[in-house]
């Protein structure tokens, strides 16, 4: 077992922190998955498209929708730049989802009971976090796209903030956009369908071994960089490779001194007679991110950060249509991280780590260690019953294919994730979005239950009206 | 899982499809909304090899047009009070882009270009994310909205006979022509859409219609129906119907209509063309044209009417 190992400092880490810190970890890639989603009415509005013009089911985007994102939320006629709307257009859309929800934990850490464990269930009338998104054309080629958002208890951030210039010398293949931005994936979780606090978010798009440092390593968070994005003029193809600070999205730079990462993502769409228009891609990604820090006073200094040591990402991913009903979205992912990342060396500076672990002159590796690496995949399913009512579900699976430390169980940390819901939206025009959204998930993740280190699982059904206007 | 987990998901699962059921069973059936007419007709398409069935359209058609051309296909869609110019009213079967002679019924060609090509100057979109299949799709569906394709045949396609060479005479000639053809009264002399008529113009629909602005386009050549020489000639022989622009076909000659597409394409200041570019090495002006003897003479008023078109 992990837990319980003698650490090469000498110290012992202790088994309930180690497993509390993972249990926490797993609640806040549950609770990450309140997400800043991007279905903006104003763009129905500026063009007089019903929201279905552009979203499979809002905020999920069609290949028409992918389409007007990749031209920088322009149509590419006569009517993108603002000289053409009305002087009181103001293209701000705000979105917020009032629910009401059960949620239930297996396990939680508690006091008087023979495992110090117990079941917990909650039930409730909660709130989502408020996106308000504002996007669109500054001049014609020239996009910008801004998104204050705040949890649920109003403690906003910037979720997206960019400039784009887009085709550049008349060609689509030239767009650049510099920012804090969504990694450039046809597969959004910024646009999924699923909201419940077990299944809301893609794992794979936050996974991180359990007791693993690295700071980074995020498909799935904006990231603050510049982008190149070229595509041909019906949108087939796609490319794009993006450059960014190894921050995971923070501003400030809060950890490395020269921690970058790059991101390439590349698709294909092609038609398939009957079936529709299908698209099969790739991506991946590499970059570093710092293990050693000045101290002060032992305490890491923020932006200190040296002693890169690598991680990749890399998958495939599908959408592919199955008739003008059905649409099956398909996302894998390789991922692995540098043994002193599955050592737990790297993030001292927020806390997932012991500060102690500051990869200083002389540290050493416990025996064996080696880069921690894992295989994942989803498959998400939407029916259409029409563009007013989508059924889904999505089941995902990460599996680590090798722990860091030896000795570690080979399925600690593995996730097993099931949603299935509906969206019904009872209008759909140009002016307004508004569904009512129903859902049930479960979650489970292998031995990392707070204290006695079993399996802990978490499922949540939700029944919510999500609207934007 | 264990049994009682299991269980406990089962109940779940049970009261989630019940909760599923709710608005379902709330209403008629959950396709809301006004409908296209049932039963829908049997309509199909023909582009090349692909066979497009009407009813392989319906919910994209309610996805992606309804919103402006309205779900009767009437052009009232919940979008169209807005829009400038007002959406296609497919009962009507009326076309502006064809390549038939005026009066009859686009090819499904014609139609199935259009989704594709989208029509600049209006909020129609370029709808090329669709697969070929999906286009035929939909050019059987619209032919749904009209009598007309069951009683009528598309008229045949006109003939485009090969370009001739730019040069600064046909352009000089085509200037000719713009005069004499009175284009300028709708297009304006430098074919920016302000002819002393623009103001009075309506399309078939009595909705106010401004003609093109051939000089505001910058450096996108697309005009309303394409964007290439044959597609411009094209124009001027089949008309714009539904539009006050009217088919020249029984008013000129090929040549007259290819050195008009000549000197219309001069008026694209800050489009790279090699009209333009035959203009620029003649100094940047057009000559007067010299009428042949076997030609009829354009009027010196009309010619300064024109004025400098370039």
């Amino acid at each position: 077992m992990r837990m319980g190992t003698q650490s090469r400092f000498g110290g012992k880490l202790p088994c309930v922190q180690f497993l509390a810190t993972a249990a926490l970890g797993v609640v806040f890639l549950i609770l990450s998955s309140s997400q800043a989603a991007n279905a903006l009415p104003a763009f129905a509005r500026k063009y007089g498209l019903r929201c279905s013009a552009c979203h499979e089911s809002w905020p999920m985007l069609n290949y028409f929708g992918q389409k007007f994102k990749d031209n920088g939320y322009q149509l590419m006629n006569d009517r993108d730049a603002p000289i053409w709307q009305n002087a009181s257009y103001w293209p701000i859309t705000l979105r917020i989802t009032p629910f009401w929800s059960r949620e239930s934990v297996n396990k939680v850490a508690v006091d008087n009971t023979a495992t110090g464990e117990a079941k917990m269930t909650t039930t409730g009338f909660n709130l989502g976090g408020l996106d308000i998104l504002t996007g669109g054309t500054l001049e014609k080629n020239i996009t910008f796209l801004l998104v204050p958002s705040s949890d649920e208890n109003g403690a906003f951030h910037f979720e997206s903030a960019n400039v784009r210039f887009d085709n550049l010398f008349h060609s689509p293949w030239l767009n650049v956009k510099m920012g804090k931005f969504e990694l450039d994936s046809f597969i959004s979780e910024k646009r999924s369908l699923t909201l419940s606090a077990s299944g809301g978010g893609y794992q794979l798009f936050h996974f991180i071994p359990v007791g693993d440092g690295n700071i980074f390593g995020q498909v799935g968070d904006n990231q603050l960089g510049a982008e190149w994005m070229g595509h041909s003029y019906n949108d087939r193809t796609r490319l794009s490779a993006a450059v960014f600070s190894s921050t995971d999205g923070s501003p400030d730079v809060p950890y490395g001194q020269n921690s970058y990462t790059a991101f390439f993502a590349g698709s294909q769409a092609f038609g398939a007679g009957k079936l529709g228009v299908q698209r099969i891609g790739g991506y991946a990604m590499f970059g570093v991110a710092p293990t050693t820090y000045l101290t002060s006073d032992g305490v890491p200094i923020p932006g200190s950060g040296i002693g890169n040591k690598s991680f990749s990402r890399i998958g495939f991913e599908g959408l592919f249509y199955l008739g003008p009903k059905l649409d099956v979205q398909v996302f894998t992912q390789h991922g692995s991280d540098n043994a002193w990342f599955g050592a737990c060396y790297g993030d001292i500076i927020s806390g997932t780590c012991d500060p102690a672990n500051n990869n200083t002159n002389g540290a050493t590796l416990p025996t064996g260690t080696r880069n921690p690496t894992w295989n994942g995949a989803f498959v998400e399913t939407h029916y259409v019953w029409n563009p007013q009512f989508t059924i889904f579900q999505r089941s995902e699976w990460v599996r680590m294919s090798q722990q860091a430390i030896p000795g570690t169980p080979s399925n600690l940390g593995d996730i097993d994730n099931y949603v299935f819901g509906y969206r019904y939206n009872p209008f759909m025009t140009s002016r307004a979005g508004f569904a009512f959204h129903n859902e049930y998930s479960w979650i489970r993740q292998r031995g990392t239950s707070p204290v006695t280190g079993t399996d802990l699982s978490t499922n949540s059904v939700m029944l919510g009206f999500d609207f934007d206007f | 899982m264990n049994k009682h987990m299991q269980f406990r998901m089962g109940f779940l699962y049970l009261a989630l499809a019940a909760l599923c059921a709710f608005p379902v069973a709330a209403q008629d059936a959950p396709d809301v909304g006004p409908h296209p007419p049932q039963p829908m007709k049997p309509m199909e398409s023909h582009i090349g090899k692909v066979t497009g069935h009407a009813k392989d359209a319906k919910m994209n058609y309610r996805r992606y047009c309804a919103g402006c051309h309205g779900d009767q296909g009437d052009g009232n869609g919940e979008n169209a009070v807005w829009l400038d110019p007002k959406p296609r009213d497919f009962t009507m079967a009326t076309f502006k882009c064809r390549s038939t002679v005026t009066g009859t019924l686009p090819t499904d060609e014609d139609l199935f270009d259009t989704i594709g090509r989208g029509l600049t100057n209006s909020n129609m979109p370029i709808w090329n994310t669709f697969s070929d299949q999906q286009r035929a799709d939909f050019v059987a569906y619209i032919k749904t909205f009209s009598p007309r394709w069951e009683k009528e045949k598309a008229g045949d396609p006109i003939k485009i006979p090969a370009e001739p060479p730019v040069t600064i005479e046909s352009i000089s000639h085509g200037k000719a022509l713009f005069t004499k053809l009175e284009c300028w009264k709708c297009h304006g002399p430098q074919g920016k859409g302000d002819g002393p008529s623009a103001a009075t113009l309506t399309d078939s629909k009595d909705q106010p219609i401004r003609p093109y602005n051939f000089a505001g386009g910058g450096d996108d050549s697309r005009l309303k129906c394409g964007s290439t020489n044959s597609e411009v000639y094209k124009i001027f022989i089949t008309g714009v119907d539904g539009t006050p622009m009217p088919s020249f076909a029984d008013v000129i000659q090929p040549n007259d209509a290819w050195d008009l597409v000549h000197f219309l394409r001069t008026l694209q200041v800050t489009r790279h063309s090699k009209e333009n570019d035959v203009l620029k090495a003649a100094g940047g002006k057009i000559p007067a044209y010299v009428e042949k003897q076997s030609e009829a003479p354009a009027s010196q008023s009309e010619n300064k009417a024109a004025g400098g078109g370039n």
